[in-house]
């Protein structure tokens, strides 16, 4: 591999790196408020991706279907938050993991029914002509991908630092009972965190949707290898979760040019397996993992 | 026969089954439906482990569908590449699917629910690139023809009907097996680590060995299943072995209802002729079914033991009390 083939894959990593950071926090949002694993993550996204193809389909502009596609995706998280996570917060580890396993079959086949079983495509935001940087070449759909990524992260910690509620948000998941005697009503921060979480999902699908296409399959992917950059940056942190998405990207990026694209997507299970085999808190993550 | 009067008296739930089952056959000729029960079979044998592992022990596998494959592929390559005889194939196919299950617990099964379900799903994304990527082996997406049927000593089992006998008794043995093994101390063992597992371990229980053993059994019975599916249509592809239908043997034991192991049986029937008849109206509309029925057994269940089919009867968790199967219900 040449220097210019390195620079080349990595920003190809740091591409779909974005992506598995902004699923990886959606992930975290929701592990936070509710200490439950979202099964049906990736079909957030996934769904993002279609409904912004659908709208555009109707001749929206595209930064209507973006917007359009982000609403769509927050009611259908929050609709989820309602129907079916929230008679199951006590209700142990398998039934949420059993109904976000079903959620996701239901958005799987909705998303089918509607759109049908091929991958589709949005034109890219702002044309294809690439641009070079070096001698490595990157298409302007990289940079607004990798430029909105950073946008939404930065906005989310501001949020999270710096308003009262985005703070109350932090401390329902420091310690829910503390957070509701202090007067924080953890029904909203739950429903407001799958809100964000499928905005957040949203928004990554449809950025990533002009490079590499959206069909109703691709969220399983999706999901399992958010959930792979999550645990690689330490479920439970937001940090880790960029982080952990970036260098699994990057990771799977040199895999390709150093192994074959065909075992592109295993290597994300490989380094789940064996982050959950080795440091199972992840590599920045300063919560241990409870074992039951 | 008078020792014995007792012993029947005890499984009379299991042997009218068997009765039933084993005589099918003898008045049910047409091969659509022939087929469906030998299908029935094979899900039933996975749902069995699955029950096992879930509904017994408490641990979800969202990643069956890559033992079966595992089974299906190992029958498939060890029969055609290497003239193994398809029985000897099964076993050696098994037995590789336990090592991979046990390489996977271990690390994930010491963790909490999230990740072995999380750890399941990357062994069964893994399996099923392996399977489309090891082309020299597996023939990639073309999958592999010409597995030969299933024969003892020169007779062809490879009809409907002597099929059909073969993989339910296969399913029976099975079915025996899961029973007494959740009557036994390792079965109770199950469900204590299931309620409570620091209690489970102040007993002495070492529980990740235990949870191990039950995932790599679960493996096997899927594996097993696998080539038996292949033996019988004598042809295996990849897209067989998706994460899509390790969730639908899922469903299929949580329809059945968790603390049973006739559940299996209950929830195996449901997603075996479910499908079958939503084809009728819209095929695509199945997996639509089978998640809004996830979340909504999920959302008003009520304890582990029950069933839905009990729940509808409005016998929630009573035991002994709804005809032969039940007596079977353990806890």
């Amino acid at each position: 591999m040449t220097f210019d083939q390195f620079l080349q894959y990595i920003f190809s990593g740091i591409t779909s790196g974005s992506i598995y950071a902004l699923t990886a926090l959606g992930f975290t949002l929701i592990f936070n408020a509710t200490q439950v694993i979202n099964f049906s993550q990736g079909q957030l996204v996934m769904l993002g991706g279609m409904v912004a193809v659908g709208f555009h389909e109707f001749g929206l502009p595209l930064w209507a279907c973006f917007l359009a596609s982000i609403v769509v995706v927050v009611l259908l998280s929050a609709g989820l938050e309602r129907s079916a996570i929230r008679p199951l917060l006590n209700k142990g580890v398998m039934a949420q993991v059993i109904a976000t396993v079903g959620a996701s079959f239901v958005f799987e086949t909705g998303a089918m029914m509607i759109w049908g079983r091929d991958a589709l495509t949005l034109p890219a935001f702002s044309g294809e002509d690439p641009i070079s940087l070096g001698k490595a070449t990157v298409v302007p759909q990289t940079l607004w991908v990798v430029g909105l990524t950073a946008l939404i992260v930065i906005a989310l910690q501001l949020f999270y630092r710096k308003t009262l509620f985005g703070k109350a948000v932090r401390a329902c998941s420091v310690n829910p009972m503390a957070a509701r005697l202090q007067g924080i009503s953890y029904r909203r921060v739950v429903l407001f965190s799958f809100a964000m979480s499928g905005a957040i999902s949203a928004a990554a699908g449809v950025m990533i949707t002009p490079i590499s296409f959206m069909s109703y399959s691709s969220g399983a992917l999706l999901g399992l290898k958010g959930f792979a950059a999550a645990t690689l940056g330490g479920l439970g942190s937001p940090v880790g979760a960029v982080a952990g998405g970036f260098a699994l990207g990057i990771m799977e990026a040199l895999g390709v040019g150093l192994v074959s694209a065909g075992y592109k997507d295993a290597i994300a299970f490989v380094i789940l397996l064996l982050v959950l085999f080795v440091r199972p808190a992840g590599l920045l993550g300063a919560k241990v993992v409870s074992r039951q | 026969m008078t020792t014995l009067t007792p012993f029947f008296r005890r499984h009379v739930g299991y042997f009218v089954f068997a009765v039933v089952i084993m005589s099918i056959p003898a008045y049910l000729g047409d091969i659509y439906y022939l087929s469906v029960l030998a299908f029935m079979g094979t899900r039933f044998m996975m749902a069995l482990g699955l029950s096992m592992l879930l509904g017994q022990a408490g641990q979800i596998s969202l990643g069956q569908a890559a033992f079966v494959g595992i089974g299906a592929y190992g029958g498939a390559i060890l029969t055609t590449r290497l003239g193994f005889n398809p029985w000897l194939a099964m076993a050696l196919a098994a037995i590789v699917a336990a090592i991979i299950a046990g390489l996977v617990g271990m690390p994930t099964l010491r963790l909490k629910g999230h990740y072995l379900a999380m750890g399941t799903l990357g062994i069964n994304e893994i399996i099923y690139i392996l399977l489309v990527q090891l082309k020299g082996l597996t023939n990639g997406t073309d999958g592999i023809t010409g597995i030969p049927s299933l024969s003892i000593g020169g007779l062809d089992l490879g009809g409907p009907k002597a099929y059909h006998l073969v993989v339910w008794g296969v399913a029976l043995l099975m079915l025996r097996f899961a029973l007494n093994l959740s009557r036994s101390r390792i079965g109770r063992s199950l469900r204590a680590l299931h309620k409570s597992e620091p209690a489970a371990q102040s007993l002495g229980m070492n529980t990740s060995a235990r949870k191990v053993q039950v995932f790599m059994l679960a493996a096997v019975f899927a594996s097993i299943a696998g080539s038996f599916d292949a033996y019988y249509v004598n042809y295996v592809s990849p897209e067989s072995y998706t994460i899509t239908f390790s969730v639908i043997v899922v469903t299929g034991v949580i329809i059945g209802g968790l603390g049973t192991i006739w559940g299996a049986l209950w929830g195996t029937v449901a997603i075996v002729v479910l499908p079958e008849i939503l084809k009728r109206v819209n095929e695509d509309v199945t997996n639509l079914v089978f998640g809004v029925l996830l979340i909504l057994i999920m959302i008003f269940w009520q304890g582990r033991s029950v069933s839905l089919w009990q729940r509808i009867r409005g016998r929630g968790g009573v035991r002994g009390d709804s005809g032969p199967p039940s007596r079977e219900i353990e806890e």
